[in-house]
């Protein structure tokens, strides 16, 4: 199923040669370059050269940058439809081309929330009037997102629907969620769920040391690792594909890998923010470092990259959430969670890499190739056929975040004011540049 | 031949009929073809009978339920017995009598058949153990209701001539029937395939170890099939308990003529009653010409009298033994 965006496909026939091709879908790390035309990857491979592009086709040389997959975020929040105040399609799509993010999937914590047929046509609309990226909604898994009704898999997913979940909310009811996961597998959809357990997950930060210092309630690690182990009973019972939307402690990777090793059809996800952060960074009560799940112990963090490395974690996400000073400028507790990150999610995993903790191709396949198998989407590869949707990057050229220069509508950025090191240089969706750096 | 001439022979062992899941396949037989008897007596003018005269048959239905409770009444009537209706509302069940304390003050009136309908399963059994009459269950909760799977087996072998080797496609809401049960039973008692047709969250536990095939879509559930037997699905499981709409679950698993067009050309269309248009089954379907819904209620009234006659002749004085 081809993917919305408002960005129609050039019929124009370009090459872009002389780039650090890579491609985790082709095992592809090599100079090379691409052909594009009417918005699809006509070729790919070391083969594409100034010379090779051929007569009427217009040339861009890469200058040995990086080329990879534009990347795919599987959970971004909007504030569209119901908090346009806050990001609308719109803005959250200019964010992600300036981050290299060509797909977002969109979080069904909107008002309305999209449980209905009616919403994501309406996502869907907005995103083909509107987005500069590729948008695909992930629709409720219960009815308003209340915990206590399935929602309509079956037509939301003909309606556009790439997966199920209740966003930011665990759903708590066990006898509800084997049922969703049972239903959802008669449909072969994956069921995404935020695994807190929410009446132990009652604090607002780590629980630990730095908590008990700052005089904060804590979340244990116990309240995700409850819900984890929970639901790998229930998808044991039902064989239903389930995905944990973020693991963000040891405890839970361990469990991870358990499952996998037991042949379980299930995946996890991690946000950038928990693989670069940890709860120290909170320092005098920053909000804009308030997360749910928390961010945790530094030993936690590097669990978390070890994960990443051996492939028990199998997405990275911007876990992007808009929120604005009527939600963040107020004292700790009372503040929301939640943090944008589509237009640092690329630099800011880049420094996983820069500190040596992991390969780039595995970094990317991580933002791409693994989380498009995962939801059977047709991008996030460079492979003849796919969307013409990629990123030229160099890696390491410093900028610095400024908030007045995000794009997003709402700037509660972690890395507010941190010089990264990587830069998105140019973003092509459907073989037209959708943003190029400046 | 038939069973009402001259010294009615036994035709099947128990006392009670209870479940299916009792019954030989040739005791299964000669119900039918006692039934195939009671359908032509049903089409005369001079229906009624004496083969019960003297008897007495008590309704006793714990559930709302018109259809079978007149079924039943009109049964017993044809056959000249004494039929008596209690239903709950008013009685001392509503005053907090329990089941057996019921079944005993009853069994104190000298009833011969007791026919009983009851939310909970095994509620039949637990009244056959208690009371010294025949009992006839017509429906206990999730577990069985073999008249039911005998007037649908009654009327496929009618329309098709046979049971042996037929692939009979049940569809809907499994968990919650006991009307799946027993024709599931039945129908692979008599050499029939079963495949039951449903969405995960309306199918059983350990569904595919009951020797039918399961199917989650009905597009594979329907090919080929001689038979399809849809479901009634209550309302209150469509608020996304189980299901998450009537909508959606007429868009997947209702049967229209889309669906139908599968099976094979000339596939019998049933339905236990009563119907949700719209929701398990489009009207252009229930009133086609491939539908036997409403020939499943004639049979129903002479696979009654055939099940009160096969039971009154293992009663004291009832035929030879």
């Amino acid at each position: 199923m081809p993917l919305e965006t408002a960005i129609r496909g050039d019929a124009t026939r370009r090459a872009y040669v002389n780039a650090r091709l890579i491609d985790p879908s082709q095992d592809l790390d090599t100079t090379g370059g691409v052909i594009i035309a009417d918005g699809r990857i006509v070729l790919c491979g070391p083969k594409v050269t100034a010379k090779s592009a051929g007569n009427g086709t217009r040339v861009t040389d890469c200058k040995s940058k990086l080329l990879f997959p534009g990347l795919l975020d599987m959970r971004t929040f909007t504030g569209e439809p119901g908090n346009e105040y806050r990001e609308t399609l719109a803005t959250a799509s200019e964010a992600a081309a300036a981050g290299g993010v060509t797909t977002m999937i969109v979080m069904p914590n909107t008002d309305p929330v999209i449980d209905d047929v009616a919403i994501v046509d309406f996502i869907l609309r907005r995103t083909r009037d509107t987005a500069v990226v590729r948008v695909a909604p992930m629709a409720a898994i219960t009815k308003g997102l209340k915990g206590q009704a399935i929602t309509e898999f079956g037509m939301l997913q003909e309606a556009g629907a790439v997966a199920v979940t209740d966003g930011n909310q665990a759903v708590s009811n066990a006898q509800l969620f084997r049922r969703a996961l049972s239903y959802a597998n008669d449909f072969g959809l994956l069921v995404v769920q935020h695994i807190e357990e929410p009446s132990l997950a009652t604090g607002v930060m780590n629980e630990g040391e730095v908590a008990t210092r700052l005089g904060l309630p804590g979340v244990p690690a116990a309240a995700e690792v409850i819900m984890l182990e929970r639901d790998l009973r229930l998808v044991e019972l039902t064989g239903a594909r389930y995905h944990a939307a973020q693991i963000s402690c040891a405890a839970s990777l361990n469990v991870i890998r358990n499952a996998k090793q037991r042949g379980l059809p299930v995946s996890c996800g991690v946000s950038v923010n928990h693989l670069v952060l940890n709860e120290n960074d909170i320092g005098a009560y920053r909000t804009f470092f308030k997360m749910s799940p928390p961010l945790r112990s530094e030993d936690d963090r590097s669990a978390l990259i070890q994960g990443l490395n051996d492939g028990s974690i199998d997405v990275i996400v911007s876990s992007h959430d808009p929120q604005s000073a009527d939600t963040k400028r107020l004292p700790f507790a009372e503040a929301e969670f939640g943090a944008i990150g589509l237009e640092t999610m690329f630099s800011a995993a880049l420094s996983v890499h820069h500190a040596g903790d992991i390969a780039l191709p595995r970094l990317i396949s991580a933002m791409t190739t693994r989380p498009a198998e995962l939801l059977g989407l047709e991008v996030g590869r460079l492979a003849p056929g796919a969307p013409a949707d990629f990123v030229i990057a160099d890696p390491d050229k410093s900028w610095t975040v400024e908030d007045t220069k995000l794009r997003s509508r709402a700037k509660n950025s972690p890395f507010e004011h941190r010089t990264l090191e990587g830069r998105v240089l140019e973003t092509v969706v459907a073989g037209r540049t959708v943003y190029a750096y400046d | 031949m038939t069973a009402t001439q001259s010294r009615p022979k036994t035709i099947i062992n128990g006392q009670h009929l209870l479940a299916i899941d009792h019954l030989s396949p040739d005791e299964i037989s000669a119900l039918l073809d006692l039934g195939d008897h009671y359908v032509e007596l049903n089409r005369q003018i001079e229906k009624k009978q004496s083969t019960l005269r003297g008897r007495t048959h008590i309704n006793l239905f714990f559930e709302a339920s018109t259809r079978s409770q007149s079924s039943f009444e009109l049964a017993g009537k044809r056959l000249g017995a004494d039929v008596m209706n209690m239903s709950v509302k008013g009685s001392s069940v509503a005053k907090g009598e329990t089941l057996v304390d019921t079944a005993m003050t009853l069994n104190a009136m000298h009833p011969d058949i007791l026919v009983v309908r009851h939310g909970a399963s095994g509620a039949a059994e637990l009244l056959a153990q208690k009371v010294g009459c025949a009992v006839v269950n017509a429906g206990d909760g999730q577990h069985e209701h073999p008249t039911q799977a005998l007037l649908d087996a009654l009327t496929i072998r009618r329309r098709l001539g046979k049971l042996q080797g037929l692939n009979v496609a049940i569809c809907g809401d499994i968990l919650h029937s006991r009307v799946a049960r027993s024709n599931l039973l039945l129908l692979q008692k008599m050499g029939a395939y079963v495949r039951l047709v449903a969405p995960s969250t309306l199918l059983p536990a350990d569904a595919s170890r009951l020797g039918a095939d399961v199917y989650r879509d009905m597009a594979s559930g329907l090919d080929g099939a001689d038979v399809v037997m849809m479901l009634r699905l209550q309302l209150e499981r469509m608020d996304g308990r189980y299901v998450p709409s009537s909508r959606e679950y007429y868009r997947f698993y209702g049967l229209d003529a889309q669906k139908l067009a599968l099976a094979r050309p000339d596939a019998l269309v049933m339905h236990p009653g009563p119907m949700n248009r719209g929701v398990e089954i489009d009207s252009e379907v229930a009133d086609g010409v491939q539908s036997v819904i409403r020939e499943q209620v004639e049979m129903g009234v002479a696979i009654r009298m055939a099940v009160l006659d096969a039971l009154a002749r293992n009663l004291p004085g009832g035929g030879i033994a």
